[in-house]
């Protein structure tokens, strides 16, 4: 009876403390349509300002906790809309995912910057000193919490039934054109949203500190058991979105109180909040396609097929010359830049043509390889069928969003990255805890591919196949239909398509690339582990690849040499470690609204050159009016790819 | 013989505002038949409940004497039921032609992949008169010619049912009795035309028959002649007209 | 003689590259109730959407009580004194009828005074204020709209398609209140389909098509031709 009567206080200061992270999370939602992924990354950012100010510069704790929570939370929540996220409601799902995937990873690499990692002890409030209820001790914080969540509660309650204000705010969440016409100023009232919302997690930051520990990801990490709970609300509902907190919270204390305490279990218990919000996904119901006014889309050229085979070629011949000069180590770094690549081609499948946005490209790319390991055949069947396992998980990570729109489908995979995480890779079946499986290299119709070298030539034709085949589907009847889910999903429907289940295809055969770059990559290494393919590196990865255009062939060759370098740069100048996360984070924040990246940006360099080069020419009559119409005149930008990659390679 | 489309009883609210408020009417293959009303009567909801893209709260839908109340958008496209937007849903990223391309894409399946279907699509554009705009991005072009874009797309999936939502808004008046001659001629092949418009020249024109529509009820339904002639449907477009009644009087075609 | 409220001067507005004002010129003078009409698509609310600031113009200016405003913010303009009642619901559905009285106080009456007005013109909405206003009717929702209108004491009123939707019994209702507002010396510029009911409310009408004012003038003289403009001609 005391266990229970423990587990329970433990579960409601849990749930407290995910009421006050997702109330400010819904606020922000639900005022200005921009869904904050980096919610948890400022709450961490807070706790560890409000570490900086209570126990590096000795302040009160009850001086620093008024300061970052009055005043240094609400400003960083006005910066975040008004500059950052600025104009974010109006943009594609993807859009708003990405720049907030970029505020996340900047400002985790923020914190490692400004407080390299090191034991940084944070004291709960009052000195862990606490009552007695019944037989139970309770300290004092978990009661400040609990009683700090009913607070917030109230407060907002009054805030948005009681004052102009807030009326204003479920004002503008229906209509904001209308609130300005009387008078009402929809910027001044979605600033304050965010400012009330970044204060909210900066407080549950601050009361969850000193249990769960100051760490960048953990308390990051939260912001999913926060939109779990606020799911239930449908982002919008404040009084539902408590209720999931608290029981999301019971919930899991319970399931650390009872669960048989053999290791399957352990990493069930930290999934528990996964498995929250896969149910609560399931029962959600049916969206209905939008209507609205098409915006088209610039896309970057696309090559013919003479031109990419060609310059595919010269691409693996220059990998080939490559890795005759390079040291076996920097042999395997090209390697594990063209597994980045091809992952990066999946995603300039399924974001760049299709414009969903997948935050666990990485957790598909190591199904592939722990399937490709586990089936222990290294040829092309084995290797084929890995992908095809990886393809099967994307379709079952899809379905069960079939019915809802691509925010959904984005947090699902989110969620899906977390289980991969803390459940299936660490166990024992799998890789097991802190464990590896060892894969054999490759053979193609009996010759083995031993020698590092030219299993990376190897890898590097595979990538020109995929991408020669991705082109080849964009110029086609495919990729045609793709652009066109992309612009109107209601036109599409209205013509005969079925669009739901052509996203659960398009995103598994997104995963299937993923899965088979996962498989190579064990080939590549020979001895794998779950710390591979970490959920954090998936988020990297959309944002170096919407950062380096994730709308081009050539821009996931950039962006996979350019992943490959940046944890060589880190180890290299630990110093600058955080600042190189916070640099692709704002990165992505700053280039994210434009998709095709820096390497459209080449390629209006390139373009720019030709027209210099071909003046004469151009001079001279048009004779090109007949050609097959598929084929973009755009020879710089191909000529662009290819020095650009050989450039890359001989790095 | 059940005709083409039948709707019964349909009603559609919106939290507490009702949109379409029991309307009924059906619609004849070969036969242009003209929906029209005061702006906000709840025309294209009743299109949207047509095509499936909005779930009506009570009635029935019947197309080719089968319930199709509850089934998805694109299963009713394929048993052929187009439509076109009135605010466009053209795909803007794709040129004119690509945007045909794309409805017989979808059209023919993967069977057709290989298929060559250009000339298929520049015969279409050529037909409703925008060929001239093929290689154009389909957010470059005038609203006039997007909605003719709709239109020609539709067309490539060859419906039976054409639902056609303010087609002639931002042409000129010579573009408009060509469009005025392409439905015509669509309908002599057999397609029935349903047409929400505000253009009354066109609609009492070329329809065969014309609904009218007002707080979401038909009002009246008749011919062009005796729709003109109705005080009640003077009324719903003017406030008052000097000799309508006060009393509604819904009329049975 | 006074300076007019609102002055439109070779007025261009367009979407995109569509044009879809050509150059109007349109006065609304001091104290004076104009009605713009006009068939469907002939840029009457695209006009409303320029002068309440919504929309930028592509040439051409607009005075505001003899004011040249230049770049103007929707809401900007609502708190100097300029109310506007867009097309089809101008309500917040899902707020109370309450709280959406609440937000007019934001055009710089107190809304304890907003209330007070609004409830005794119309005690059906004190009797509905805390339901949501999206579950009243129609014509209960452009009730709370126009005491909107009546309430925010403005110097200038935008209507636009008031009587959308509605009964003509409730439109009939709905303009008496607009010539209530009128008598109390706001000037208005009314957008109507329903032209004959607006025009009975009127000091002057303006007839658009186009995208440019065809007629003007008293509203006996535009009643004459009205059926023409709004149906083609073929009723």
């Amino acid at each position: 009876m005391d266990a229970l009567l423990a587990y329970t206080v433990t579960g409601i200061f849990t749930g407290a403390a995910y009421a006050i992270a997702a109330s400010g999370l819904v606020l922000t939602y639900s005022t200005t349509r921009v869904f904050n992924v980096a919610h948890g990354a400022l709450g961490m950012l807070m706790a560890f300002v409000f570490w900086d100010f209570s126990v590096r510069q000795g302040l009160p704790s009850w001086l620093a906790f008024v300061l970052v929570v009055f005043v240094v939370a609400p400003l960083i929540g006005v910066f975040v809309q008004r500059v950052l996220a600025r104009g974010l409601g109006e943009a594609p799902v993807g859009v708003g995912l990405v720049v907030t995937v970029g505020i996340f990873v900047g400002v985790i690499g923020l914190a490692q910057q400004i407080w390299p990692p090191a034991a940084r002890p944070l004291n709960q409030f009052f000195n862990q000193s606490g009552t007695h209820i019944g037989s139970l001790f309770v300290t004092w914080h978990q009661i400040l919490t609990i009683a700090l969540s009913g607070v917030v509660a109230v407060g907002l309650y009054f805030l948005l039934t009681r004052t102009r204000v807030g009326a204003s705010m479920r004002a503008s969440v229906d209509n904001p054109e209308l609130l300005q016409l009387y008078g009402g100023r929809p910027d001044v009232v979605a600033a304050l949203a965010w400012a009330i919302g970044t204060s909210l997690a900066a407080l549950a930051g601050i009361l969850l500190a000193p249990i769960v520990g100051l760490d960048y990801y953990s308390l990051t990490l939260l912001v999913i058991n926060a939109y779990a709970a606020a799911m239930l609300g449908k982002l919008k509902n404040l009084p539902l979105t408590f209720v999931g907190a608290m029981g999301l919270g019971l919930i899991q204390a319970y399931a650390v109180g009872y669960l048989p305490s053999d290791a399957a279990f352990s990493g069930l218990r930290a999934v528990v909040p996964t498995l929250f919000l896969f149910a609560v996904i399931v029962l959600m119901p049916q969206a209905q396609l939008r209507i609205g006014q098409v915006k088209g889309i610039v896309s970057a050229p696309v090559a013919s097929l003479g031109r990419s085979v060609s310059f595919g070629g010269v691409l693996v011949f220059a990998v080939a010359v490559a890795v005759v000069f390079l040291s076996n180590s920097n042999i395997l770094l090209l390697g594990t830049a063209a597994t980045y690549a091809i992952v990066m081609l999946s995603l300039v499948l399924l974001t760049g043509y299709g414009g969903h946005v997948s935050l666990a490209q990485f957790s598909f790319a190591g199904v592939g390889a722990l399937a490709y390991a586990k089936l222990d055949s290294p040829n092309l069947l084995g290797l084929l069928l890995a992908a095809v396992i990886a393809a099967f998980i994307g379709a079952l990570v899809a379905l069960p969003v079939l019915r809802l729109t691509g925010l959904y489908l984005a947090l699902s995979t989110l969620a899906f990255g977390q289980l991969m995480d803390k459940l299936v890779f660490q166990d024992s079946h799998a890789f097991g805890f802190n464990g590896t499986l060892t894969a054999g290299r490759l053979s193609v119709l009996g010759i083995r591919f031993t020698d590092t070298g030219s299993y990376v030539v190897l890898m590097s034709i595979f990538f020109v196949l995929v991408a020669i085949l991705l082109l080849a589907l964009r110029r086609g009847q495919l990729g045609r239909v793709l652009v066109a889910m992309r612009d109107s999903q209601a036109g599409c429907a209205t013509l005969g398509l079925d669009v739901r289940w052509l996203r659960v295809g398009l995103f598994a055969a997104s995963a299937g690339i993923a899965g088979f770059a996962g498989a190579l990559f064990a080939g590549l290494r020979g001895t794998i582990g779950a710390q591979d393919f970490q959920f954090f590196s998936s988020l990297l990865l959309v944002l170096v690849a919407v950062v380096w255009g994730v709308t081009s062939v050539t821009g996931a060759a950039l962006g996979g040499m350019f992943l490959m370098l940046l944890p060589v740069l880190q180890s290299d100048n630990p110093s600058i470690a955080g600042l190189a996360f916070a640099v692709v984070g704002f990165g992505a924040v700053a280039l994210g609204r434009d998709s095709n990246g820096l390497a459209n940006r080449l390629f209006v360099i390139g373009r720019f050159l030709r027209d210099q080069a071909f003046e004469v020419v151009r001079s001279m009559p048009d004779l090109r009016g007949d050609q097959d119409l598929d084929a973009e005149p755009d020879l710089a930008s191909d000529e662009r790819e290819v020095t650009d990659h050989a450039a890359a390679a001989s790095h | 013989m059940p005709p083409l489309l039948r709707i019964e009883n349909v009603v559609v609210q919106f939290g507490g505002v009702t949109a379409v408020n029991n309307a009924s009417f059906s619609v004849e293959p070969g036969r242009i038949t003209g929906l029209i009303g005061p702006n906000g009567a709840g025309k294209t909801t009743c299109f949207n409940v047509i095509s499936g893209l909005q779930k009506p709260t009570q009635g029935r839908v019947e197309f080719l004497g089968h319930n199709v109340t509850h089934t998805a958008v694109h299963r009713r496209a394929r048993r052929g039921i187009g439509r076109t937007f009135q605010r466009l849903e053209a795909f803007g990223s794709l040129n004119v032609r690509d945007n045909v391309r794309v409805a017989m894409d979808i059209r023919g399946g993967f069977r057709g992949a290989l298929r060559r279907t250009t000339q298929d699509a520049d015969l279409l554009l050529e037909r409703v008169g925008i060929l001239d705009y093929a290689d154009d991005a389909a957010d470059s072009i005038p609203t006039g010619t997007a909605r003719l874009l709709e239109l020609a797309r539709a067309l490539a999936c060859e419906p039976k049912l054409l639902l056609l939502d303010e087609p002639s808004s931002g042409l000129d008046e010579t573009e408009t009795e060509i469009f005025g001659e392409l439905l015509r001629e669509l309908a002599s092949e057999g397609t029935a035309i349903l047409m929400v418009e505000h253009d009354m020249d066109l609609v009492m024109n070329v329809c065969h028959e014309i609904h009218v529509l007002d707080f979401g009820s038909i009002i009246a339904s008749g011919t062009p002649a005796e729709v003109r002639a109705n005080p009640v449907v003077q009324k719903a477009y003017l406030g008052y007209s000097d000799d309508a009644t006060t009393e509604l009087e819904p009329v049975k075609p | 003689m006074s300076v007019p409220i609102l002055e439109v001067i070779d007025l261009h507005a367009a979407y995109g590259r569509i044009e879809v004002l050509r150059g109007v010129d349109l006065t609304v003078p001091k104290g004076a109730v104009v009605a713009l009409l006009g068939p469907n698509g002939a840029g009457k609310s695209t006009l409303l959407k320029v002068i309440s600031g919504q929309m930028k113009q592509t040439s051409g200016d607009v005075h505001l009580g003899g004011v040249h405003v230049q770049n103007p913010k929707p809401d900007e303009l609502a708190r100097l004194g300029l109310t506007t009642i867009p097309e089809g619901r101008s309500v917040f559905p899902n707020l109370t009828v309450e709280d959406n009285l609440l937000l007019v106080s934001y055009a710089g009456v107190p809304a304890r005074d907003v209330m007070d007005t609004a409830y005794s013109y119309f005690p059906q909405l004190h009797q509905r204020r805390s339901q949501l206003a999206g579950t009243m009717s129609g014509g209960e929702q452009q009730m709370l709209a126009m005491a909107r209108a009546l309430a925010s004491d403005p110097a200038l009123l935008l209507l636009d398609e008031l009587s959308m939707g509605l009964a003509p019994l409730i439109v009939d209702e709905l303009y008496e209140t607009v010539a209530r507002i009128a008598q109390s010396g706001v000037s208005i510029l009314v957008v109507e389909q329903f032209a004959r009911t607006a025009l009975r409310v009127s000091d002057y009408g303006a007839v658009m098509s186009g995208g440019r004012i065809v007629m003007t003038g008293e509203p006996n003289e535009i009643e004459k031709d009205m059926a023409d403009m709004i149906l083609g001609g073929v009723l």
